[in-house]
């Protein structure tokens, strides 16, 4: 089968607004999974504390078996309706559960993923559920492709540190007002991303390495917009994206 | 399209921030009726961030910016399209006695063939022990049942001491804790096209089958259903809505003479699915505790008429009550 993963899940709405749904991979969704089961580990030890007492009754010793199993169970359905998808492991890993078409989640969606585990964990540590999320294109175990969901990772935006960005040079490109203006329309969110990137993380690079991918970005940058000579004559590949990149990204008052 | 940015954010943030106050008020509370004019506003704002999220898409650094109206675009997107109203509050002796036995009859077809497959593996079990003398050994899943039944009856005949004794309530609680997941378990099993909810019901029907065989054989039937009838009237039945359960999802999964996509059918199914399953551990409740407290004992303690006597009655309120219940809802 030939599954093309893109890490995105595209929707667009009537009004022919497009966007996008970032999905989680399998790592960080069995990262999640391991915080959910400390958590009922956790909690079935405090319900033996509680149940300690009652448990030299006949009574209490099958409370506490119908409690664990509720517990077991349950878990994943109560948090994951209460707190919109999310179990307490995904809230701190940043994921969240989604209708596969963004529309909002229903209770029997919750239910038959959450039951599914069942499936899922077989034959031991979520094996069929791991390689279902590896080979579908949206990173779906069989309870998510039964229920119609999507795992999405929670993003909270966060500034990067621009000031990286010069390191306190003069950018003569942008002088050229009407042309940075041109820039910014005509850059696509994902190469000012690569650029940005790739500045922010130019230390990790090997030398060559390094050499090679700022040509291939400056070289893409002056296909799309041609600055006169007289403002990037003199300028390295690596200082004439890290000017791209201040256009893009820094706000000027 | 160029436009200024400081702006315009300047601008938009107000209805960005009052669309974001209105989603987590629905979001708080979703039962909540909102007057027209709040549907109206909701609509407009959602439309006027959908539109700032096209003309900010035009900006290649404002990635935050793009994320943020992404993310509320598409929370608004969830509210306005789902459809259906979301209902929280659940009356659960409605839903027992109304929702799942209408849900049952309508979907009827997965339950029979559910019964089919068992009954297919009960007669395979019974044929096994009838044909090969090696049989019962491989098919008894513990060993209580490979004694000769003449002699367990003696021995439960016998006993002077309730073996029980302190331990009826944990045992049953294993014993629905345990039928549940096996329940469940069949249910989910339907994501595999069917073929692991009618294994598993094939082979609930061999060791019932097998069984069965073995002490009517042994001339011990007023034992076996004095045994099994009065927790299995109930138990087996669940075992069998669970396999119902699982089958309709199999016939969503495989879609035969279906136009619809696998997604449509799955989605129109998922409500009565989860009917179903919830129904059947309910029915195993009752089958848990009656198994622990009253299947356990034989005559002379109670009698094989009552115990008998007790099953068909159960048998006979679970028909009626998935013939009639909910009927005139």
């Amino acid at each position: 089968m030939n599954v093309v993963k893109t890490g995105t899940l595209p929707l667009r709405t009537p009004e022919g607004i497009v966007f996008s749904l970032p999905l989680a991979g399998p790592a960080s969704r069995f990262l999640a999974l391991s915080i959910d089961l400390a958590c009922i580990t956790a909690a079935s030890q405090g319900l033996e504390r509680v149940f300690g007492v009652l448990k030299i009754l006949s009574v209490g010793q099958a409370l506490f078996a119908i409690v664990y199993f509720v517990l077991s169970i349950g878990y994943g359905i109560v948090t994951e309706w209460f707190w919109r998808g999310q179990t307490l492991g995904k809230r701190v890993v940043g994921l969240r559960v989604m209708d596969e078409h963004a529309l909002r989640l229903e209770f029997s969606q919750i239910v038959v993923r959450n039951l599914l585990r069942f499936v899922d964990a077989l034959p031991l540590f979520y094996l069929v559920g791991g390689a279902a999320c590896f080979f579908t294109r949206h990173s779906q175990r069989l309870g998510d492709l039964a229920a119609n969901t999507i795992v999405v990772r929670d993003l909270k935006p966060s500034q990067p540190d621009l000031n990286q960005l010069l390191g306190g040079r003069y950018n003569s490109m942008l002088e050229q007002r009407h042309l940075a203006a041109r820039l910014r329309q005509r850059v696509p969110p994902a190469a000012a991303s690569i650029a940005l990137d790739s500045i922010l993380r130019r230390d990790e690079f090997e030398a060559r390495a390094r050499l090679e991918l700022f040509g291939e970005l400056a070289g893409y940058f002056r296909g799309l917009v041609e600055f006169p000579p007289e403002a990037t004559e003199q300028l390295s590949d690596e200082q004439y994206v890290r000017n791209v990149a201040e256009i893009l990204f820094v706000k000027r008052a | 399209m160029i436009i200024d940015l400081e702006r315009f954010v300047v601008d938009e943030r107000p209805h960005w921030e009052r669309l974001e106050k209105m989603l987590s008020e629905m979001e708080r509370d979703p039962e909540r009726r909102h007057p027209l004019r709040d549907v109206l506003e909701f609509h407009e704002l959602y439309q006027r961030c959908s539109a700032d999220l096209a003309k900010i898409s035009t900006f290649s650094g404002e990635l935050d910016l793009h994320r943020y109206l992404e993310g509320i675009v598409a929370r608004a997107y969830g509210e306005i399209h789902a459809g259906t109203q979301q209902q929280r509050k659940l009356h659960v002796g409605r839903w027992f006695t109304q929702t799942f036995p209408s849900t049952f009859r309508r979907r009827i077809a997965p339950f029979w063939l559910s019964v089919a497959v068992t009954i297919a593996g009960c007669i395979f079990g019974a044929a096994a022990m009838k044909f090969d003398s090696e049989a019962k050994r491989t098919i008894m899943p513990f060993q209580a049942l490979n004694e000769s039944p003449t002699e367990r009856v003696r021995k439960e005949e016998a006993a002077q001491n309730d073996r029980l004794a302190g331990r009826k309530s944990p045992f049953a609680a294993m014993l629905m804790t345990h039928n549940t997941q096996v329940t469940f378990f069949t249910m989910a099993l339907g994501i595999t096209w069917g073929i692991g909810t009618i294994i598993v019901l094939f082979y609930n029907g061999v060791i019932l089958g097998a069984v069965g065989f073995d002490y009517i054989h042994a001339g011990q039937a007023p034992f076996l259903f004095g045994w099994l009838l009065p927790h299995g009237a109930v138990e087996i039945p669940a075992i069998l809505v669970g396999g119902q359960a699982g089958l309709l999802l199999a016939s969503a999964m495989i879609g035969w003479r279906s136009r619809e996509t696998r997604r449509m059918r799955l989605r129109r199914i998922l409500p009565d699915l989860i009917t179903l399953i919830f129904g059947a551990a309910f029915m195993l409740v009752w089958a848990g505790i009656v198994e622990a407290f009253l299947s356990q004992y034989h005559a002379p303690v109670i009698p094989y008429g009552v115990k008998i006597g007790f099953g068909i009655a159960e048998l006979a309120a679970l028909s009626l009550f998935f013939a009639r219940a909910g009927r005139n809802a």
